[in-house]
C-alpha cells in the first residue's frame, strides 16, 4: 500500500539517496568537529561549571584546586 | 578586564523548588490512590470525579507536568544564570512563567476529574488550557534565550543546549498535536483522525518523554554531577556527539508505541530502526556522566546529592537499554498493552527524573538560603526509600506484566485459548499489584521526609534572594579582537544553535509524517465504514471524558491469540471517523474494538452498574451515575458542525435533525432495556455508552441496509467538492 503511493511521487528514487547523505555527512562533519577541538579549548569548556559561582559559593566547595588535570 | 558586578535571582529559584516539592507530593498521592484502585476498585467510593480513569491522567499530568516541569524551571533558573554568569533577563518574565505554570497546573485539577480531556495521553488539557501553556512556555523560552544572549561567557557549556532543545522541541511538539477544532470552551475534536492522528499522538507522546523527561535532566547532569563532584565531565567531545545523536535520532522513534497496528508498516520499521540506533547516544550520555566519578567514587558515600545522581544516571541507562529491546517488534509483542511499560516508565519515572529532581533540591536548596542541609541522616534515608521503593515497585510489575502476556498468548494443545477469560490473567496480578502499591508508598515516604529536611533546611537560613556574583565583561570583547569576524559569528551561536536544533528534530517528524498524510486518502477505505449516529458520538464522548481508555485498548493485533480472544484484528480503515483515534495503550482489561455486539444492551447495563455482577473477580470500577446523569444533548448540534468542518460527511443540514436523531436511537435501547427490567431514561449517559458500545468494531461486516440507524450522508456532488478534506 505505501509503495504505491510512494512510487507516484515524482523522483522518489532520490529520497533515500538523500537521506542517508544527510545522515552520514552530519555525523562525519560532526565528529570530524569534534575530534579537531584544541585540548585548550576542551579543557577551557569543560571546566565551565567549576568557575565559582559567587563568595557565597566558598562554603560548599571542599577544594576548589582538585580538578582533573 | 573589567569585572562586573551583578546578582542571580535566587527568588525564582527557591519557588519553583517549593513548587516542585509540593506538586510532587501531591502527584504522587494521586498516583498512590490509583494503584489502590487496582486492587480494591471501590476505594474511595463513587464519586464519579475520584475514578481511576478520571484520575489516572491527573496523576500522569502531575508528575509530568507539575512535578518534573517545575524541576525542569528549578534547574534551568538556577544553571543557567551561573553558566550564563548572568541573571535571568526578565524578572517579570521569570514570574509569569511561575505564575502561569502554576495556573496551568491547577486547571488541570479543575478540569480532568471532572472528565474534560482531549485524551491523548500526556495531552489531555483542553485546547484553552493548551494555548495557556504554549503561552507560558514561549515566555520561559524568550526568557531564556535572551539570558542566553546576553551572557557573559563565551561559550554555552552543553548543558545550555540541551536546554534550548528542550525549548524548541516541546514548542513543536506540543502545538502540533494540540490542534484541534473547538465544539466549545471546553471540548473539542482533533484536526487529525485514525492513522493520522495516533502517528502525531506518538510522536508527541515519545518526544515529550525525551525532550521534556530526558533532555533537560540531561542538561542537569552535565552541570550538577560536575558541581557536586567538582571535578569537570568526564569527556566534553563525548558530551558533543551525545547531543547531536540524541536529538537527531530520538525524534524518528515514536512509532514504536504503535508496533503491530494499523500504521503503515514502512513506518512502524523506521521507528525500530531508529530505536535501536538510540542505545548509542543515550549510553554515551550515561557513561560520560557516570565515568565523571572515576577516581572520586568515595565522595558517593558521603554526598546524598551524588547518590541521586549516580542511581538516577544508572536507571536512565537501564530504561534507555529497555526503551530499544522493547521496540524489537517481537520483544513487543509481549510486552506491549502490559504493567510492564508502566514498570518501565516508573524506573525512569522514580529513579532518573526523581533521583535527579531531589539531587538538584539537596543541592540548591541549601546553597540559596546560605546554610547547610538540616538533615544528612534524613536524606540518606530518603534515597534508600526512593531507591528500594522504586525497586519494589518495578520488578512486580514486570513480573506481572509478562506474565500476563503469556497468559493471554497461552493456547492449549487443542489449539483453543489457555485462558479465554480475560478475568483469569487479571485476577492473577492482584498479588503485583498490592506489592507495587507498597514500593510506591515507600517512595512516597521518602519523598515526604525529603520534603520535610527541605523545608526546614530552609527554616534554618535565610534566602539570598539577590546573590552577588562578578564576571569579567570584557571577556567576549577581548577575544573579538584577536579573532576578528569569530567573534560576531560566535554571538550568534545561540541562533545558529537553535536553527541546528529546530532542523534536526523536524527531519524526523516530517519524513515520517508527511508520507502517511499523502496515503491518507489511500488508507484503504472500508465502504461499510460510516460516521457514528449523534448517540454514538455522545457515548464515545463519555468513553473519552471517563479515561475508558486507560484501561482498554481499541486496537487488535493480528496475533492468532488476539484474533481468537476477540475477533477480526482491527484495520487502518476503520477508524477515518475517529476524533481523537483510541487506540489506547494498556489493557488492564481486555480490548474493546469488537465488543459491538458482543453482548446483550442489558448485559452492559448491569456491567457497568456493578462490573463483579457479570464478571466476578474484575477490578473495573463500577459507574452507577451512568443510569442517573444525562448527557447534554442540546450540545449536539454543534459537535455535528463541528465534524463536518474538519470533514465528516453528515448530510448538510444534518446538525438540525441530530437531536431527534439521536431521541429516536435512544429511546429504543432505553425500551430494551426497560423490558429487561431496567428502567433509564432516554437522555441517560449509560443509554449513549450501550449504543457507543454496540457499535464498536461492527462496522467492517456490516452490510449495505444492515442500520436502520444509519445517519443521512452528504451526497456525492457535495463529497466531490469537500473530498480533499475528508480523510484528513
Amino acid at each position: 500500500m505505501a509503495r504505491n503511493v510512494l512510487e507516484t511521487v515524482q523522483g522518489i528514487e532520490i529520497f533515500p539517496l538523500i537521506s542517508l547523505v544527510i545522515f552520514v555527512g552530519f555525523f562525519a562533519l560532526m565528529l570530524g568537529y569534534v575530534f579537531t577541538m584544541s585540548k585548550s579549548k576542551v579543557e577551557e569548556l569543560e571546566n565551565m561549571p567549576l568557575r565559582p559561582d559567587s563568595d557565597a559559593d566558598d562554603i560548599f566547595t571542599a577544594d576548589p584546586k582538585e580538578t582533573r588535570n | 578586564m573589567a569585572t562586573e558586578t551583578f546578582y542571580y535571582d535566587n527568588k525564582i529559584v527557591r519557588n519553583f523548588a517549593i513548587a516542585t516539592a509540593i506538586w510532587g507530593v501531591i502527584g504522587m498521592l494521586v498516583g498512590l490512590i490509583i494503584a489502590i484502585k487496582l486492587f480494591a476498585p471501590n476505594f474511595l467510593g463513587f464519586i464519579p470525579e475520584l475514578s481511576y480513569g478520571r484520575l489516572r491522567p491527573l496523576h500522569t499530568n502531575a508528575v509530568v507536568f507539575a512535578f518534573a516541569g517545575n524541576a525542569i524551571f528549578l534547574g534551568i533558573y538556577y544553571s543557567l544564570q551561573r553558566l550564563c554568569k548572568s541573571r535571568m533577563w526578565s524578572d517579570t518574565l521569570s514570574k509569569l512563567n511561575f505564575w502561569g505554570w502554576q495556573a496551568i497546573i491547577v486547571s488541570a485539577v479543575f478540569t480532568l476529574p471532572f472528565g474534560y480531556t482531549q485524551s491523548k495521553e500526556y495531552a489531555e488539557l483542553e485546547w484553552p488550557i493548551a494555548i495557556a501553556i504554549a503561552v507560558v512556555w514561549v515566555i520561559f523560552g524568550v526568557n531564556m534565550m535572551v539570558t542566553i544572549y546576553k551572557r557573559r561567557v563565551k561559550h554555552m557549556y552543553v548543558a545550555i543546549w540541551f536546554y534550548i532543545a528542550t525549548f524548541i522541541t516541546v514548542a513543536v511538539l506540543h502545538i502540533v498535536n494540540n490542534l484541534v477544532l473547538p465544539v466549545d470552551m471546553l471540548k473539542s475534536y482533533s484536526m487529525f483522525a485514525g492513522v493520522q492522528d495516533a502517528l502525531v499522538q506518538w510522536w508527541y507522546g515519545h518526544n515529550a518523554v525525551a525532550f521534556f523527561l530526558t533532555t533537560p535532566f540531561l542538561g542537569f547532569m552535565y552541570y550538577f554531577i560536575p558541581k557536586a563532584a567538582n571535578r569537570p565531565i568526564f569527556s566534553y567531545r563525548l558530551s558533543i556527539v551525545h547531543f547531536w545523536a540524541l536529538i537527531f535520532i530520538y525524534i524518528w522513534a515514536g512509532p514504536h508505541h504503535l508496533l503491530y497496528t494499523a500504521l503503515p508498516g514502512w513506518a512502524q520499521s523506521l521507528g525500530v530502526v531508529f530505536s535501536v540506533m538510540l542505545i548509542a547516544p543515550s549510553w554515551g550520555g550515561m557513561i560520560n556522566g557516570l565515568f565523571t566519578l572515576r577516581g572520586a567514587w568515595d565522595r558517593v558515600r558521603q554526598d546524598p546529592v551524588l547518590k541521586f545522581l549516580v542511581v538516577g544516571v544508572t536507571a536512565y541507562g537501564m530504561a534507555t537499554f529497555e526503551g530499544p529491546m522493547m521496540s524489537f517488534k517481537s520483544v513487543n509483542a509481549i510486552t506491549h498493552y502490559t504493567d510492564y511499560v508502566i514498570s518501565h516508565v516508573h524506573t525512569a519515572a522514580l529513579a532518573w527524573n526523581g533521583g535527579l529532581t531531589f539531587a538538584m533540591l539537596y543541592f540548591i536548596v541549601p546553597r540559596i538560603f546560605g546554610t547547610k542541609l538540616y538533615s544528612i541522616k534524613m536524606a540518606n534515608f530518603h534515597f534508600w526509600a526512593a531507591t528500594m521503593g522504586m525497586v519494589i515497585y518495578v520488578i512486580p510489575i514486570y513480573w506481572g506484566g509478562i506474565t500476563q502476556s503469556l497468559m493471554w498468548k497461552e493456547f492449549t494443545a487443542d489449539g483453543t485459548l489457555m485462558y479465554p477469560n480475560f478475568m483469569e490473567t487479571v485476577t492473577h496480578l492482584i498479588p503485583m499489584y498490592i506489592a507495587r502499591t507498597v514500593g510506591g508508598s515507600l517512595y512516597i515516604v521518602g519523598v515526604l521526609v525529603g520534603t520535610f529536611n527541605l523545608f526546614k533546611t530552609m527554616n534554618s537560613g535565610t534566602l539570598i534572594a539577590d546573590e552577588k556574583a562578578e564576571a569579567q565583561v570584557a571577556e567576549i570583547v577581548s577575544t573579538s579582537r584577536k579573532e576578528g569576524n569569530f567573534h560576531r559569528w560566535l554571538e550568534s551561536k545561540p541562533t545558529l544553535f537553535t536553527i541546528l536544533t529546530t532542523v534536526a528534530i523536524l527531519i524526523g517528524g516530517i519524513v515520517e509524517y508527511v508520507p502517511t498524510a499523502l496515503i491518507s486518502s489511500n488508507v484503504p477505505t472500508i465502504e461499510s465504514v460510516q460516521p457514528y449516529t449523534p448517540l454514538e458520538l455522545e457515548g464515545r464522548d463519555i468513553y473519552i471524558a471517563e479515561g475508558c481508555l486507560g484501561c482498554h485498548s481499541q486496537m487488535i493485533r493480528p496475533f492468532r491469540s488476539e484474533t481468537e480472544r476477540y475477533g477480526e484484528y482491527s484495520k487502518a480503515g476503520e477508524f477515518v471517523y475517529d476524533r481523537p483515534f483510541l487506540w489506547g495503550s494498556k489493557r488492564t482489561g481486555p480490548d474493546l474494538h469488537r465488543i459491538g455486539g458482543k453482548y446483550p444492551d442489558s448485559w452492559h447495563f448491569m456491567h457497568f452498574m456493578e462490573p463483579r455482577s457479570t464478571s466476578p473477580g474484575s477490578i473495573m470500577p463500577a459507574y452507577p451515575w451512568f443510569a442517573t446523569q444525562t448527557t447534554r444533548v442540546e450540545s449536539i448540534p454543534a459537535k455535528i458542525r463541528t465534524l463536518q468542518r474538519l470533514g465528516v460527511p453528515y448530510a448538510e443540514g444534518f446538525d438540525q435533525d441530530a437531536i431527534e436523531h439521536y431521541r429516536n436511537q435512544a429511546e429504543e435501547i432505553a425500551n430494551g432495556l426497560s423490558s429487561s427490567g431496567f428502567d433509564v431514561e432516554w437522555d441517560s449517559q449509560m443509554v449513549a455508552m450501550i449504543a457507543y458500545m454496540q457499535r464498536l468494531g461492527t462496522d467492517i461486516s456490516a452490510q449495505p441496509g444492515d442500520r436502520a440507524d444509519a445517519v443521512p450522508l452528504r451526497t456525492d456532488d457535495e463529497a466531490d467538492a469537500s473530498a480533499t478534506a475528508s480523510h484528513n
